[in-house]
This record gives C-alpha cells, sequence and structure tokens, in this order.
C-alpha cells in the first residue's frame, strides 16, 4: 500500500461528491430533518426522544454510508473503471482505504451537525463527551462503508444495490434494540441481534447517554463495532478482483 | 495488502529482438465457450500491430489477456518479457477499454490528474505529473474542454479522454480497444498521426484493434482474427500480395473463404 495513491483516491472522491452538491445536501439535510420530526414526534415523553434520538445518531451515519458506498463502487464496477485502476500499480487496500477515508470525513461532518443539533438545540440529554458520540458515529460510518463495499460485488446493477439497503440494513434496524431492548425479545432473536454488528453501534450510543465516563462496555462495543468494519472491509477487498471473465 | 507483488527484483532488459507480445497455445475459456482456441502470434516492439476480425471475434478478449485482466487464460503469453499480468508490467502497460472508462463527475483534468497520481504517486512528481496531464490532454485535442465534466462532453471526445489516460505515464505497450470508434473521419486521422508519433519518437509498442478495415492500412502489421482465431499475421502488402487482393479488406474475405472452404474440405474428409 501506499499513502499517496490512498490519499490521491480519498481526494477524487470527495472531488466527485464535490460535483453532486445535491447529495452532499441530503446527506446533511436529512438526519437533522430526521431527529427534529422525533423530537416533536415524542413530544410528550422526552425520556423516549432521548433513547432513540442517541440511537439515530448511530444508525444515520451507518445506512446513509451504506447506500453511498454500495452505489459508488458499483458504478466504479460498471464503468470500467475499476478494471483500469486495478490494471494500474494501484493496491486494493488504497482503493479502499481512499474510500473509506473520504466517506469517514463526510461522516464527521453528518454526524457532528445532527449530534450538535440534538443537543443544543433539540435538548437531547446525554450524559456522557459528545466526542464518543462522535467516535461510534464514525466507527458507524465505517462499517456502513464496509458493508455498502461488500454487497456492491452482489450487485449487477443499481436497482439491486439499492434493494440490498432493506435486505441488510432493516433486520439489523429492527433488532438492534431501537424499537424495544434487546434482552425483552424472544430468546432466538436476542441470539440473533448479539451477532448483528448494528446491535453493538446503538449499544455504544447508549452507554454515552447514560454514563459519564467512558464504561468497559462501550470500549467493548466501540472495539466490536470497528473489528466488524474491518473484516468486512477485508472481506470487500476480496471481492475487487484484478482478472475477471 | 491483497495484490500479488512480483518477487523477483529488476525487470530483465528488453532487448529489441524479443517481441512485445508473445503467445503461444494461448486459450481463453469464458462461461462454457472457448472464446480463443490455441493462438499462436507475436506483436514486434516499436511497432503499430492491427488486430482486425468482426465483433465478437475475440479482439477484446485477447487484449484482456494481454493486459492482464482476463481470468482463465491458459497457454504462455508473455507481455515485455514477463507473464501476462505481472505486477511490474501494470506501470509499463496503458490500456484504453472500448467503453470510456472515465469517471463523469470529474472534469478532464481532475480525471487525468487522479490517474496521474496512482501511477506516478508522491508530492515530489507532482510537476511531472502536471505536465503529463498537459501533454496528455494536448495528445488528444481537448485542451480547450480540460475543465469541462466528462459527463458533460459527446461520446468521441469521452473515448479520447479515456485515451489520453492511457497515454499519461509514457507507457512501452498501449493496448487500444476500438480507439476510433464513433469518430469524425478527421479525428480519426488525427488519432492515427498521433499514434504513428508515439511509435516513432516514443518507440513504444501499439496493439489497435478495430472492425473497420480501411485502418488497417495504416498498421505495420496485421493480426486478423475470426471466430477466436488467428487468420493471418502478416504486413499489410504482404497479405495483399498473397491473396492476390488490392485491400485488406478484400485480403480478410479471401482468408475467410479460404478458411471456411478449408474446414468443409477436412469435415467431408472425417
Amino acid at each position: 500500500m501506499n499513502a499517496s495513491r490512498t490519499l490521491a483516491t480519498a481526494a477524487r472522491v470527495l472531488r466527485q461528491l464535490r460535483h453532486d452538491p445535491r447529495t452532499i445536501a441530503l446527506l446533511l439535510v436529512v438526519p437533522c430533518l430526521m431527529l427534529f420530526l422525533l423530537r416533536f414526534v415524542y413530544d410528550g415523553s422526552p425520556q423516549v426522544f432521548d433513547n432513540i434520538g442517541a440511537s439515530l445518531l448511530g444508525i444515520f451515519p451507518l445506512i446513509t454510508m451504506f447506500l453511498v458506498t454500495s452505489i459508488a463502487t458499483l458504478r466504479e464496477r460498471t464503468s470500467g473503471t475499476l478494471e483500469r485502476l486495478l490494471a494500474m500499480p494501484l493496491a486494493k487496500g488504497d482503493l479502499i482505504a481512499g474510500y473509506a477515508l473520504a466517506f469517514g470525513a463526510l461522516a464527521i461532518v453528518q454526524s457532528a451537525i445532527a449530534t450538535g443539533l440534538a443537543l443544543w438545540f433539540l435538548g437531547l440529554d446525554v450524559i456522557g463527551s459528545p466526542w464518543l458520540l462522535l467516535l461510534v458515529a464514525l466507527l458507524d460510518a465505517l462499517l456502513g462503508t464496509a458493508l455498502g463495499l461488500f454487497v456492491s460485488a452482489f450487485a449487477a446493477s443499481e436497482f439491486q444495490a439499492v434493494q440490498f439497503m432493506p435486505a441488510v440494513i432493516f433486520p439489523q434496524l429492527v433488532l438492534c434494540g431501537l424499537l424495544t431492548p434487546r434482552e425483552k425479545m424472544q430468546p432466538v432473536l436476542e441470539g440473533i441481534s448479539n451477532v448483528l454488528p448494528m446491535s453493538y453501534a446503538v449499544d455504544g450510543m447508549n452507554e454515552v447517554l447514560r454514563h459519564t465516563d467512558m464504561t468497559t462496555a462501550f470500549v467493548r462495543d466501540a472495539l466490536i463495532v470497528a473489528g466488524c468494519a474491518l473484516l468486512v472491509l477485508g472481506l470487500g477487498a476480496a471481492t475487487l478482483r484484478r482478472r475477471t471473465a | 495488502m491483497m495484490n500479488y507483488e512480483s518477487t523477483r527484483t529488476d525487470p530483465p532488459e528488453t532487448t529489441r529482438e524479443e517481441p512485445a507480445v508473445r503467445a503461444e497455445g494461448l486459450s481463453v475459456v469464458r462461461g462454457a465457450r472457448q472464446v480463443l482456441r490455441d493462438l499462436r502470434f507475436t506483436v514486434p516492439h516499436g511497432q503499430i500491430t492491427g488486430l482486425l476480425g468482426p465483433s465478437g471475434c475475440g479482439k477484446t478478449t485477447l487484449m484482456r489477456s494481454i493486459v492482464g485482466t482476463q481470468a482463465k487464460v491458459s497457454g504462455t503469453l508473455e507481455v515485455l518479457g514477463r507473464p501476462a499480468g505481472d505486477a511490474s508490467l501494470r506501470s509499463r502497460i496503458g490500456y484504453v477499454t472500448q467503453d470510456p472508462s472515465v469517471y463523469d463527475d470529474l472534469t478532464i483534468r481532475q480525471n487525468l490528474h487522479y490517474f496521474a497520481a496512482i501511477l506516478d504517486p508522491g508530492r515530489a512528481a507532482a510537476e511531472r505529473r502536471h505536465d503529463n496531464v498537459t501533454r496528455a490532454i494536448a495528445d488528444v485535442d481537448l485542451t480547450s474542454h480540460a475543465d469541462a465534466l466528462a459527463g458533460n462532453l459527446s461520446g468521441g471526445q469521452r473515448s479520447r479522454v479515456s485515451l489520453a489516460v492511457a497515454l499519461l505515464g509514457t507507457p512501452e505497450l498501449l493496448v487500444l480497444d476500438e480507439p476510433t470508434v464513433g469518430l469524425d473521419p478527421v479525428l480519426r486521422r488525427d488519432l492515427w498521426n498521433l499514434f504513428h508519433r508515439i511509435a516513432d519518437e516514443r518507440g513504444a509498442t501499439l496493439l489497435v484493434s478495430s472492425h473497420v478495415m480501411d485502418e488497417a492500412e495504416r498498421c505495420h502489421r496485421l493480426l486478423l482474427m475470426r471466430d477466436g482465431e488467428i487468420l493471418a499475421d502478416d504486413t499489410p502488402e504482404a497479405l495483399r500480395t498473397s491473396t492476390r487482393t488490392d485491400t485488406v479488406e478484400a485480403a480478410f474475405l479471401h482468408l475467410v473463404d479460404q478458411a471456411a472452404a478449408t474446414g468443409i474440405r477436412k469435415e467431408t474428409v472425417r
């Protein structure tokens, strides 16, 4: 791997985004809009908003980065630019790290705006440090990028890529503890939720919500999300083939 | 990371006598179909070799094999003295796919700057990269459009951007898959002049595919392909002389008829 090539790739991905201001606006505004909406949906029960709001701060970056990455890498595969890059002296790790860096940077901006809005304007009551919220959001964004990269290998078209969103994300959304605490689910479902990475993303957010310090549970959750992201990135790298039929 | 880097040290100096590409018993299978059948040919150094044949005859598969992006290749295929697909070849070969492979949401200059940074990375090379990019854009006559988005260009302009990317690293071997399709006659002439300039001045080897036979006359050598086999490997003049025809197109048709006739004869003998 080569740092210059990784950075060049990240800069290129961001430059592509810059020519698409509407996508950037949607990425930044939609999470804020959802938080705003929820704040007033749960107008009578601010505690519910605290729970759901904190969880959503972790879930938004995961979902948006999943979508953006799966479409971006699918386009790279179908436009022939991936074949061209892999015929050049570019390591697969450079390409993947470049994407992760670019979308990670975007996720930081997105999460910073959403977290700021939630904490200081919508009255989200978080006991822990907002920096820890940002850290989890960034790890979630990496996980989303990794999952998106991985599933794009199995999508032959944009139609299919978009359908992977409900297939990969929705089950995790239902089982991650957003709707009801995981330990109150049917034991089989709780078992399944224990092996899904989004569960730990939400658990991590809830730790920050309830504790002033970095708890061991928080560290464990953060490490699990980061580990899953790296594992899936590795799997994603394996789907990038220099030689194809 | 996961790319297979070559463990060998310095690339051996390729001598002038050694061909740029040498194939023996080269076969490629795609799905259940054998696309290339036991090919044997060479592409000489520093010349323009035309790869001609009807669409679907295996030209692109052959080019992808040489570049090292084709899976399921068997037989011997040496490119610039190395086995095809060797990691050390990636910076020495320029490849232009049939469909332009550029980023539509970047300008021409941004596209080229990115690919230049992959070929020649690092801050120290920034000035050289800038010069290479400016020269490549001028080579394909797009200087006046350099800051236009690739997605807003016409089809012919986009394929020229794709060609400019391949010209960036002063490659020793240029593999061009139908680079002149859909271009007007003036531009086609200019591009062929450019190809000759690249071969003459930079000593590069070019392998150019086309299904337009009149372009064959502009090549130093020709490989005529049909149905995954090579019908002829010769200079345009020699082909015309040996088939007693006036044009390469007529020579090609003559060879196809001949091949069909021997095919029928073989079957009746069996």
